[in-house]
């Protein structure tokens, strides 16, 4: 805490890092709606990519690529330019909560469920795609299958945003944040300043791309394509406040039913980035799904930055002046004795 | 396809299968069926230090899309100018008036060849003028541009009056300017390369700037070894030591903060380009220190090795960066130390 009275006052007023109530509100929005965002649930998702579609079709991105990469079910990859949802899939030998391989389901009559129709209430509904395999030999407890569809998080303090030269990415009234391709030259500043690694450039066009999290569908008063499509709700959009409550609860009863491994992430205000507009709830480490643990706003640190700098460039001034009047001193002296 | 509907009115048919009940009804924790074995439930893997997990050994950023010829180019070329001004007011000043002209010609070379390389390097070349449509502090290549643009115009004034020997009030005026800005052109580019989530030019924030204005003053000492009579340019000599003891000092202290990530400074094409660095601005400053006062050769040899110098150090850190950015474990590593380390003080963040 003694470190944040250091910090400049621009943190204090939380607009390079901190909690910040009214993302909107202090962008300039007067009057503006609620801020919005995503609670991705990966517990639920089955790794369909009605997201990855739904997307590109509703904002017109081009095709990435076409690449087997091996990478179980995932050739999209990462976010990129072109790619503003991605499903993460991880195979692992691990047990999910209290599941179970090797069940024998010998005795299920499959033709009775299936005359039951397909909405299995959901107490009864007990397979869930990341149900474990049969066990290999040796007592393996076989796999489990994690899928995330992952996004921009529309952080609270955006490094990308901050750090663009032109004003091409901006707060919205949502409090999301989005780039106008019109204005963006293509300076690429924006794309090693993203913790996450979601924006990028689009070597075809030369400008920066990423989510917009739907700003045209929102002031039509639509939710996001993808949370749209997302068959599991797996993808829920809403008011971030809430998400979150709903985020909390949802852990709980996870942790409740024996799935120790649930946790949120990017959902808490006082994170390195402010707490992110999209956040999620994952069943691992992030890093497993190529997220970072402890993401932190590279601009968090630019006052103290900047200072570095001023230090350096009077010591260059200094150090340059103190060589010449070294050298005046010396060959004054020199002179002084010729004459 | 999903049933439930969110407008600016609230959620409409909601689905309780947003619940789904993630492994339940599939035991009660002990285990059956399971003969031989060992049991592993519930147990918390403990990671040992210096393992990492990352999703198929794919990066956690995305690397800078920025060429080294152009963006390490524009680092070094920004350094030769705005150090250059700075000695080339120092020579006029102390009557030394051919290494004062040699210096304002190559400050605005250099700055219109870092000029045209970040031009070169934007993605859409034609809306460079964006750059000047804003001001905004948070961004440092907003500050830069803003500072180009104030540096550019004396620099070119400073070097237009010495070469026309015409109004010389006025280019004495704007050589003392350009004097004033360069060390901001030669160390806000530090601040550029800091201002990222790079680890490698993130984490060195605080050595960074010293390391760049080192690195430039080498460079201006050496164009002036190489270009001024020996007559002059005792002060070169100087300035071309100094610049190299503060860099080397520089990343010397960057490298110990890294820690893991110091390691992309010190393998691979990085670490080659910085040993090229360090024994090129020794070799360089000390064989200008003893034999520049000798003769131009030696002195003009001298020089061009300071240069080379400085220019390998700025591809270097190009390159370190470029190679923690790629790499998940630098992204990964130090952050999960930072976690565990606030987790075992918790009060203080
Ligand atoms: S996740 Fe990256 S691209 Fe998205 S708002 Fe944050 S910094 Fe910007
Ligand atoms: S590439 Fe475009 S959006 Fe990104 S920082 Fe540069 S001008 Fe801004």
């Amino acid at each position: 805490m003694t470190d944040t009275s250091k910090r400049s006052s621009l943190i204090g007023r939380n607009l390079l890092a901190g909690a910040e109530p009214d993302v909107a509100g202090d962008a300039g929005h007067e009057g503006h709606p609620p801020r919005v965002g995503f609670f991705t649930d990966t517990s639920v998702c089955i790794g369909c990519k009605a997201c990855e579609v739904a997307c590109k079709e509703w904002n017109a991105v081009p095709e990435d690529g076409l690449d087997f990469t091996g990478m179980s079910f995932d050739n999209t990859q990462g976010l990129s330019a072109s790619t503003w949802r991605h499903v993460a899939f991880i195979e692992q030998n691990k047990p999910l909560g209290r599941a179970e391989a090797g069940v024998d389901h010998g005795d299920v009559d499959v033709l009775a469920l299936a005359a039951r129709g397909s909405g299995t209430p959901v107490e009864e509904a007990a397979i869930t795609p990341t149900s474990p395999a049969s066990p290999s030999d040796g007592g393996r407890n076989g796999l489990r299958w994690l899928m995330s569809s992952d996004v921009c998080k529309h952080c609270t303090h955006a490094a990308c945003l901050d750090v663009c030269p032109t004003g091409a990415l901006f707060r919205t009234e949502f409090g999301t944040v989005v780039v106008q391709d019109d204005v963006c030259n293509g300076c690429g500043y924006c794309v090693p300043a993203c913790p996450y690694g979601v924006i990028d450039v689009r070597p075809e066009d030369g400008g920066a791309h990423k989510c917009t999290l739907c700003y045209d569908r929102l002031g039509a008063g639509q939710e996001p394509a993808c949370a749209k499509a997302c068959p599991t709700d797996s993808i829920q959009f809403g008011p971030l406040d809430e998400l979150r409550e709903r985020a909390a609860a949802r852990v709980e009863e996870l942790h409740r039913v024996g799935v120790a491994d649930a946790r949120l992430y990017g959902h808490d205000p006082e994170d390195g980035v402010g707490g992110d507009g999209a956040f999620f709830l994952l069943l691992d480490e992030p890093e497993v799904y190529g997220l970072p643990p402890d993401p932190v706003v590279t601009t968090r640190d630019l006052p103290s930055m900047w200072r570095h700098a001023g230090a350096a460039a009077l010591s260059l001034l200094g150090g340059v002046a103190a060589v010449f009047a070294a050298r005046a001193g010396v060959s004054g002296r020199r002179t002084g004795r010729r004459r | 396809m999903s049933e439930s509907d969110v407008t600016r009115d609230g959620i409409r048919g909601a689905r309780p299968g947003r619940d789904a009940q993630v492994g339940k009804g599939m035991g009660d924790g002990r285990r059956r069926g399971r003969k031989g074995g060992k049991g592993r439930g519930g147990e918390q893997s403990v990671v040992p230090r210096a393992e990492f997990t990352s999703y198929y050994g794919r990066p956690v950023l995305n690397p800078p899309t920025w060429s080294s010829l152009d963006i390490a180019g524009y680092f070094f070329l920004g350094g030769l100018a705005g150090a250059g001004s700075v000695l080339a007011a120092g020579a006029e000043l102390t009557g030394r008036p051919a290494m004062a002209r040699a210096l304002k010609v190559s400050s605005i070379a250099a700055l219109a060849g870092s000029t045209a390389a970040l031009v070169h390097d934007l993605g859409r070349p034609g809306r460079f003028a964006n750059m000047l449509r804003v001001f905004k502090p948070t961004s440092p290549m907003s500050v830069g541009s803003w500072l180009l643009a104030a540096y550019g115009p004396m620099a070119g004034a400073a070097a237009a009056s010495d070469l026309a020997g015409r109004l010389p009030r006025t280019g004495r005026a704007a050589t003392v300017g350009a004097a004033l800005l360069g060390p901001a052109v030669a160390s806000y580019t530090a601040v550029l390369a800091a201002d990222t989530a790079v680890p490698a030019w993130h984490d060195g924030y605080r050595e960074l700037p010293f390391l760049f204005v080192g690195s430039a003053a080498m460079a201006a000492g050496g164009m002036a070894l190489l270009t001024s009579p020996v007559a002059e340019n005792a002060p070169a000599r100087g300035v071309a030591l100094l610049g190299t003891a503060v860099e080397t000092a520089a990343v010397k202290a960057m490298e110990r903060r890294l820690g893991v990530v110091a390691e992309t400074y010190r393998e691979g094409r990085a670490g080659k380009l910085m040993r090229a660095a360090e024994a090129l601005s020794v070799a360089g400053a000390l064989g200008g220190a003893l034999l520049g006062r000798r003769g131009r050769p030696a002195a003009a040899l001298g020089g061009a090795a300071l240069l080379a110098a400085s220019a390998c150090t700025r591809f270097g850190v190009f390159h370190a960066g470029m190679r923690s950015a790629e790499d998940p474990k630098y992204t990964v590593l130090p952050q999960r130390e930072r976690l565990e380390a606030r987790r075992e003080r918790p009060e203080d963040d």
